[in-house]
């Protein structure tokens, strides 16, 4: 194997890594909080095709990047809604939110193309791959690492943030408190509410990101199903993560990885069929499941927060 | 014992909250002195958790004002009851067990910095440790802690806020004799510093003991209040339930009849697959309660479970009327008629979120009338449930309520309510009155009595030494998983218990134990 054989591996690792950590890391914050957002899927795809449609008519990628922090935000804040304000079942309002959202982008994808066409086959303004300078110098690292695009470099700077707030900083702390013992936290003076409310929307907006990522960066245009389901590998991947933003990163790697290889082995026209390739993600995103849960069940300590899920009223006794 | 430095900090004007059903408080006035302790007294569900729950912000009244040193305040939230320097431990520690005692401490405070501080905090709680004699190590993680120190990282807390009215919710339920005698200094030494205390407690000696001042509640209402040194525990009890308590039940003399519950060289393991009994051999008699004492965790748990099924028995029998019900599954152990009233009422005796009369069936559902082949009859059922709640005054008496609702008297009378009327010969209870007030404890321990009349065997474990003496035939020390040694109430002083608890064998009570263990 040769380093322009390596180096080309990394890319495509590092790419198709990069949106599976976005939203990886706003649902660890959302959970963190104790806010179970099944709407990874929709929120994602949701972003992916607003950012793309309003990057196409806008001729500008950042305004496309724009639209999926709002189209996030919003998305979150409904969830957050229903799930706080209104105790709706956790589950079922991700679930609705994924249903929802990819069923809009899909008619979306259909309709917002020039004269209510369909958005296939466009082409917007997109995030292209700059290399860094210096850093890119660095042999084998530096190529792979260090030519990639904007949203790229933003979260070698966003993890170890991220990290730091939530073990660092008296924020970060109260955060982990929320999703840990909600009635303490309450007790403590910590206004749990208005917590949950801030990380279910930001981490919708990190999700939301990750979609535009997809359609703006990565695969530089609309396909329909463009999320193709990682959506559910983040959800996955925030308990393989054991809810730390940096263990996050080598799942995503993991899978970028992974999706590297099957774009590899097809280009090389291996005999394997196309649809099982494509199915490995999946299948390896069941196996790591089961590994970590087991491993984890092992050592007791599954590290979720320990109030994921359940809604909190105050005057009501548990 | 009028201190006079004492000055009202705090004044409760007629304070009402209402919940779905119940009127938990009712116009209830309460002044709050600096300098003194405060003991809160009242039957279980009289409305005194619900009281201070107001007073620390957690509750929003649905009448009445609070004020604070003369000036009206109101508590949106326990953020603003803690800006106001008032700060309630509560009965369920309010502490988040993934995160250590320093991280627990530093979210309690009202501070938008951004900084942990670690440092500096570290060393202030090291401060307040060895003012108060409080030891606490502010980098241990609250799930490591015994409860007696997680409740005094619950104190440093308030103490490091500066709270100057500090509540406490039945602080020593969950104490050993000792740390109960630790925390009682610790309090008195705050409160001559100045502070306002009060304790809520069901434990009478502890309110002639610890404090200056006593305000009794029942069914919401204040009924009175008194200076402790001018009242006494027969008064107190007297107005707390409204009627004469008795602190001496009659005991008739035991006639044990035939060996009906016999354990022989059972051995099992814990949750973490550590011996937890080992080599019990025992036996109670028809008409005999055998009391178990030891200090919590010694194997208390684990033989309840073993004998009700719930746990595996890795060696040794277990037999009832002779029959060999070793490893029974729980089903066969009803079956056989073993009722058991377990220790952890929310976790193992109550579904809580099913109503009352649902929990009440739990047992009887499987037969007729209940049943009618693969249907219930909602009617009979509701009928079996009024009857049970009628029998053992369980309040509110709306079949429906749910148990989780219910105040702990209430919700250990309705599982008292299903093992007895399910009670075939055998009943194994496990603290069958912690955090109960006298008028409930006094009618379990009754109820226990009766039941011994009628021919059962009782197996009763608990960590009230008091409750032990008072209702047992014999007593049984458990340390370490081992039995310490077997003895009739009347053979044994209380400091041949405490040695037996602490992990020594006496040789005058051992004889007992090969006899029992090898006679069939
Ligand atoms: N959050 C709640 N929702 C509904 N009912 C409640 C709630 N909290 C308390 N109650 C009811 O209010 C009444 C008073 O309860 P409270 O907990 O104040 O009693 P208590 O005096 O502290 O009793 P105990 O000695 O058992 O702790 C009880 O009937 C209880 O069932
Ligand atoms: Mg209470």
């Amino acid at each position: 194997m040769d380093n322009a054989f390596i180096i080309s591996i990394l890319i495509i690792t590092i790419r198709a890594g990069t949106s599976l950590l976005y939203a990886t890391l706003g649902e660890i914050f959302t959970e963190r909080a104790g806010i179970l957002n099944l709407g990874v899927e929709g929120i994602m795809i949701m972003g992916a095709a607003t950012s793309f449609a309003a990057a196409y008519y806008t001729d500008d990628a950042w305004l496309g990047l724009a639209t999926a922090v709002v189209i996030g935000s919003i998305l979150g804040l409904v969830h957050a809604f229903l799930t706080v304000t209104l105790r709706a079942d956790q589950v079922v309002s991700g679930l609705a939110m994924t249903i929802f959202g990819t069923g809009l982008a899909s008619f979306m994808g259909q309709r917002l193309g020039p004269g209510r066409t369909t958005m296939i086959g466009l082409q917007s303004p997109s995030f292209e791959r700059f290399p860094f300078p210096v850093l890119n110098k660095i042999p084998i690292f530096g190529p792979a690492f260090f030519e990639q695009d904007i949203l790229v470099y933003f979260l070698y700077l966003l993890v170890p943030l991220l990290w730091f707030f939530l073990y660092k900083t008296r924020p970060g702390l109260k955060l982990r408190a929320v999703g840990e013992n909600p009635r303490a936290s309450d007790s403590m003076g910590i206004n749990v509410a208005r917590s949950r409310y801030l990380y279910t929307i930001f981490g919708a907006i990190l999700i939301s990101i990750a979609g535009a990522h997809l359609s703006l960066g990565y695969l530089q245009g609309w396909a329909e199903n463009i999320t193709g389901g990682r959506g559910w590998i983040a959800i996955a991947l925030v308990i393989f993560a054991t809810w730390n933003p940096v263990r996050a990163v080598l799942g995503a790697l993991l899978f970028g990885g992974i999706n590297a290889l099957q774009f590899r082995m097809q280009a090389a026209g291996t005999t394997i069929p196309a649809s099982f390739l494509n199915m490995m993600p999946y299948i390896f995103t069941i196996v790591v499941l089961v590994i970590i849960t087991w491993w984890e069940a092992f050592l007791k300590r599954i590290g979720a927060p320990a109030a994921l899920g359940l809604p909190y009223v105050r005057e009501e006794k548990d | 014992m009028e201190n006079p430095k004492a000055t009202t900090v705090v004044q409760l004007k007629g304070i009402t909250k209402k919940f779905p059903g119940v009127l938990a408080n009712d116009r209830v006035d309460l002044d709050i002195n600096s300098h003194e302790i405060l003991a809160l007294l009242g039957e279980n569900g009289a409305g005194k958790t619900t009281l201070m729950n107001v007073l620390a912000g957690l509750y929003n009244p649905d009448g009445g004002e609070i004020l604070l040193n003369g000036k009206l305040v109101q508590f949106h939230s326990p953020r603003d009851a803690i800006a106001n320097g008032i700060g309630m431990v509560h009965q369920h520690f309010m502490l988040v067990e993934s995160l250590t005692v320093a991280e627990n401490i530093i979210l309690s405070l009202q501070s938008n910095a951004l900084s942990l501080n670690l440092d500096r905090i570290k060393k202030e709680i090291s401060g307040l440790s060895k003012k108060y004699q409080m030891p606490v190590d502010p980098d241990a993680y609250i799930w490591q802690l015994s409860v007696g120190e997680q409740q005094r990282v619950e104190i440093m807390r308030l103490l490091y806020r500066g709270a100057d009215v500090l509540i406490l919710d039945e602080p020593t339920a969950v104490l050993t004799p000792n740390e109960a005698t630790e925390l009682a200094a610790v309090l008195r030494h705050m409160a001559n510093e100045g502070k306002a205390i009060i304790i809520i407690t069901h434990k009478l000696n502890e309110v002639m003991n610890f404090s200056d001042r006593v305000t009794i509640l029942r069914a919401g209402q204040k009924i009175a209040s008194f200076l402790t040194a001018k009242t006494s525990k027969e008064e107190l009890a007297r107005k707390m339930v409204g009627r004469k308590v008795l602190f001496h039940l009659e005991r008739s003399a035991c006639v044990p009849g035939k060996a009906v519950l016999k354990l022989e060289n059972v051995e099992a393991l814990n949750e973490k697959g550590l011996p937890a009994l080992r080599s019990i051999s025992f036996q109670v008699c028809c008409g005999e309660i055998l009391g178990v004492a030891g200090v919590a965790g010694n194997g208390q748990r684990e033989l309840a479970e073993v004998i009700s099924g719930l746990r595996t028995v890795k060696k040794g029998k277990i037999l009832i009327n002779g029959e060999d019900v070793t490893n029974c599954t729980p089903l066969q152990a009803i079956d056989i008629g073993i009722s058991h009233i377990p220790g952890d009422r929310l976790g193992v005796g109550l579904a809580p979120n099913l109503p009352i009369s649902d929990n009440l069936t739990m047992k009887a559902y499987r037969e007729r009338p209940i049943t009618r082949g693969f249907f219930l009859d909602r009617d009979q059922l509701q009928v079996f449930a009024k009857n049970l709640i009628q029998t053992f005054a369980i309040t509110p008496p709306v079949p429906e309520t749910p148990a989780r609702l219910l105040s702990g008297g209430n919700q250990q009378r309705l599982i008292l309510a299903r093992e007895i009327t399910a009670n075939q010969g055998v009943i194994i209870a496990v603290h069958p009155s912690r955090g109960l007030d006298v008028g409930a404890t006094e009618s379990v321990r009754k109820t226990l009595f009766e039941q011994r009349e009628q021919g059962t065997s009782i197996l009763l474990i608990s960590e009230d030494l008091e409750e032990i003496l008072q209702i047992s035939d014999r007593i049984m020390v458990l340390y370490e998983g081992k039995i310490m040694g077997i003895a009739e109430v009347a053979d044994i002083t209380v400091d041949e218990i405490s040695l037996m608890m602490a992990g020594q064998p006496l040789e005058k009570f051992n004889h007992e134990l090969p006899a029992d263990g090898l006679k069939t």
